[in-house]
């Protein structure tokens, strides 16, 4: 379903050019659970940001379901966001005066969907905090609010769930409780990227896709 | 569908920061109010100035003693104009076709004494046609006759408040009264007419035959030697032949006064729509003046908005980042930011509208002795109003708005 061939990223800091990327080629197959590991400057995020359509690559040709990604307009990406991508960040970045629920109606409302309370009613029972749904995430501890955010990225069905350093703010047992999530939602076909830097976490994947100093030094099941 | 969701997103944001969003409303507030208030006393003041002329009625001209000398409008002040205009001009003008009334008027203070009681007055020495002229009905006995006036007998009509300065309740017709030592019989007293929208009271007043006043009251003469008149008013019979009557009227007194064809007028003669019009100039220069100063108010709440706006987007922009992530469009951005701009400023100039209407309510009720000035908040004013503060909510919405529609959301994500 994504398909990266020789993906390069180069930022400019001024006059300096600092290359994040430099020619990543990657295949992920419909169903896959994967991870992305290495140091921080490795360029794990960057590779992430181009996935989830929120950067653009320098050069290189990105394949999406068939789609030449360069080729969509913003408007075209932003709804392929919207329907086929979820997004989890580590700093969870809900809507702090919005509700658990508001917070996951947020992307049907930019899909124009119908029935937008029934089914983030049923994003949040599938993590688990159907009850919850009233309270604000300041009310929340951080691991609910991190499954309130991933309520959120399930809430429209998507095919492919990017997330980057979930677990990097929470507690190992709702690390356990998050990755297990993750896991269950690969189950239902859902295809998982998750950016980490603690190896004990990328193990409880299928892959793993080392990057070093921006280019992919490994891929394969970890020994 | 979408653009509810929108409208109560900017709502919540806006609830969120209630007293950021209650003070940059305050700007809107004032500005909206501001204008209105001051374009409605504007409004008030012309509508005044209409109507006084219109109760005059327009349908006359004034014949006045001129000073050729004069510069611009001085010609006509009593100190500069030299006494020019006889009852033998006046009686000339009747002559004319259209011509419906010819009114001669002198006009003075006087100190009127009845007994022990005095009061001062308006004294008018002019003919019966004044009661007709400006429609006094008599309470009790009657008006200055043409008898009166060819005998120059010592008669006077009291206005409703001297006759009671004077007389309390009793009736004064068939008294006699003093003025500048002289004995005067009271032959009326008129109805209450209440205050002239210039402030001047009709009831206060004495009237007198013209021909009294010239001989035993205030005498004032030509160079000539005969007596003079210091006004003629000339009632034509309708609108349209006004200018006529004017050329006319200067044919007649030029030949009279022996005023040759390069020489300059030593008389005036006015319309009271050519005055009408000079005073609407005058309150129009004085409503855009005044609007102007409320658009300055209002453009500083304006200012207010945007300024506010682009905190309110620097301060949201991982929410901005967020929410171009999991699908918001650069128009849907666009859309809430800008919504959340015209709600302030519409809110604020709904409240400033309302505010405006209970001011200029207070204003009318205030009796700026013997008159009130009716400020109208009108229909106009209101649909104005309304247009824009929404144009002004767009307008100071749309820089911030816009800023906030093209971050990236990436670099939005990693702000903060």
């Amino acid at each position: 379903m994504i398909e990266l061939e020789n993906i390069a990223k180069i930022y400019r800091m001024g006059k300096v050019e600092v290359p994040a990327l430099r020619g990543v080629n990657l295949n992920i197959k419909q169903g896959e659970m994967l991870s992305i590991i290495g140091a921080s400057g490795s360029g794990k995020s960057t590779l992430m940001n181009i996935i989830g359509f929120l950067d653009k690559p320098t050069l290189g040709r990105y394949i999406f379901e068939e789609a030449d990604v360069s080729r969509l307009s913003d408007n075209r990406l932003a709804e392929m966001r919207n329907k086929k991508m979820g997004f989890v960040f580590q700093e969870y970045n809900l809507l702090s005066r919005a509700s658990a629920l508001a917070n996951v109606e947020l992307p049907l409302i930019y899909g124009g969907s119908r029935q937008k309370h029934r089914r983030a009613m049923e994003a949040l029972e599938r993590v688990g905090l159907g009850a919850r749904a009233n309270h604000k995430p300041t009310e929340l501890s951080g691991g609910e609010q991190q499954r309130v955010a991933i309520a959120r990225a399930l809430v429209n069905n998507p095919d492919i769930i990017l997330a980057d350093e979930p677990t990097g703010n929470l507690d190992s047992t709702s690390t356990d409780q998050i990755i297990s999530i993750f896991r269950d939602l690969n189950q239902e076909g859902i295809t998982v990227v998750l950016v980490t830097h603690e190896m004990d976490i990328a193990e409880q994947t299928q892959r793993i896709i080392r990057l070093y100093d921006g280019k992919v030094v490994s891929d394969g099941k970890a020994a | 569908m979408k653009f509810i969701e929108f409208f109560k997103i900017a709502i919540r944001s806006l609830l969120a920061n209630k007293l950021r969003s209650a003070l940059t409303m305050l700007g809107m507030i004032i500005g909206v109010g501001a204008v209105i208030v001051l374009m409605s006393v504007g409004a008030g003041l012309q509508n005044m100035i209409t109507s006084t002329f219109e109760e005059l009625g327009t349908n006359l001209l004034f014949v006045q003693p001129s000073n050729p000398e004069a510069p611009g409008i001085a010609a006509i002040a009593p100190g500069y104009a030299t006494a020019s205009i006889t009852m033998d001009d006046a009686e000339a003008l009747r002559d004319i076709r259209s011509v419906i009334a010819v009114n001669p008027t002198n006009e003075n203070f006087v100190k009127v004494i009845f007994g022990n009681e005095s009061t001062n007055a308006v004294i008018e020495g002019t003919t019966p046609e004044f009661r007709q002229l400006y429609d006094f009905t008599m309470a009790s006995g009657q008006f200055i006759s043409e008898v009166n006036i060819a005998r120059r007998d010592m008669v006077v009509v009291l206005g409703s408040k001297t006759a009671e300065d004077l007389f309390g309740s009793d009736d004064p017709v068939g008294q006699h009264v003093k003025m500048r030592d002289k004995r005067f019989t009271v032959i009326g007293v008129m109805e209450p007419r209440g205050m002239s929208s210039f402030g001047f009271s009709w009831d206060e007043m004495v009237v007198t035959p013209i021909t009294t006043y010239q001989a035993r009251l205030f005498s004032q003469t030509t160079p000539s030697g005969e007596d003079a008149v210091q006004s003629i008013v000339v009632q034509v019979a309708s609108a349209e032949v006004m200018d006529e009557v004017t050329e006319q009227i200067e044919n007649i007194l030029r030949k009279r006064h022996h005023i040759d064809e390069d020489e300059d007028d030593d008389f005036a003669v006015t319309g009271l729509e050519q005055l009408l019009g000079t005073f609407e100039t005058i309150t129009l220069a004085l409503t855009v003046f005044l609007g102007l100063i409320g658009g300055i108010s209002l453009l500083v709440g304006s200012i207010g908005i945007m300024n506010i706006m682009l905190v309110s987007v620097t301060e949201r922009t991982r929410e901005i980042g967020l929410r171009k992530a999991i699908g918001a469009k650069r128009r849907d951005i666009l859309t809430q930011f800008l919504l959340e701009a015209a709600t302030l400023s519409l809110v604020g100039g709904a409240i400033g509208l309302t505010g405006a209407w209970l001011i200029a309510q207070g204003i009318s009720l205030i009796d700026l002795g013997g008159f009130t000035i009716n400020a109208v908040v009108s229909p106009f004013i209101v649909i104005v109003a309304v247009l824009v503060s929404v144009f002004i909510g767009l307008a100071s919405g749309i820089y911030p708005a816009m800023r906030a529609a093209r971050l990236n959301p990436i670099d939005a994500l990693r702000y903060g």
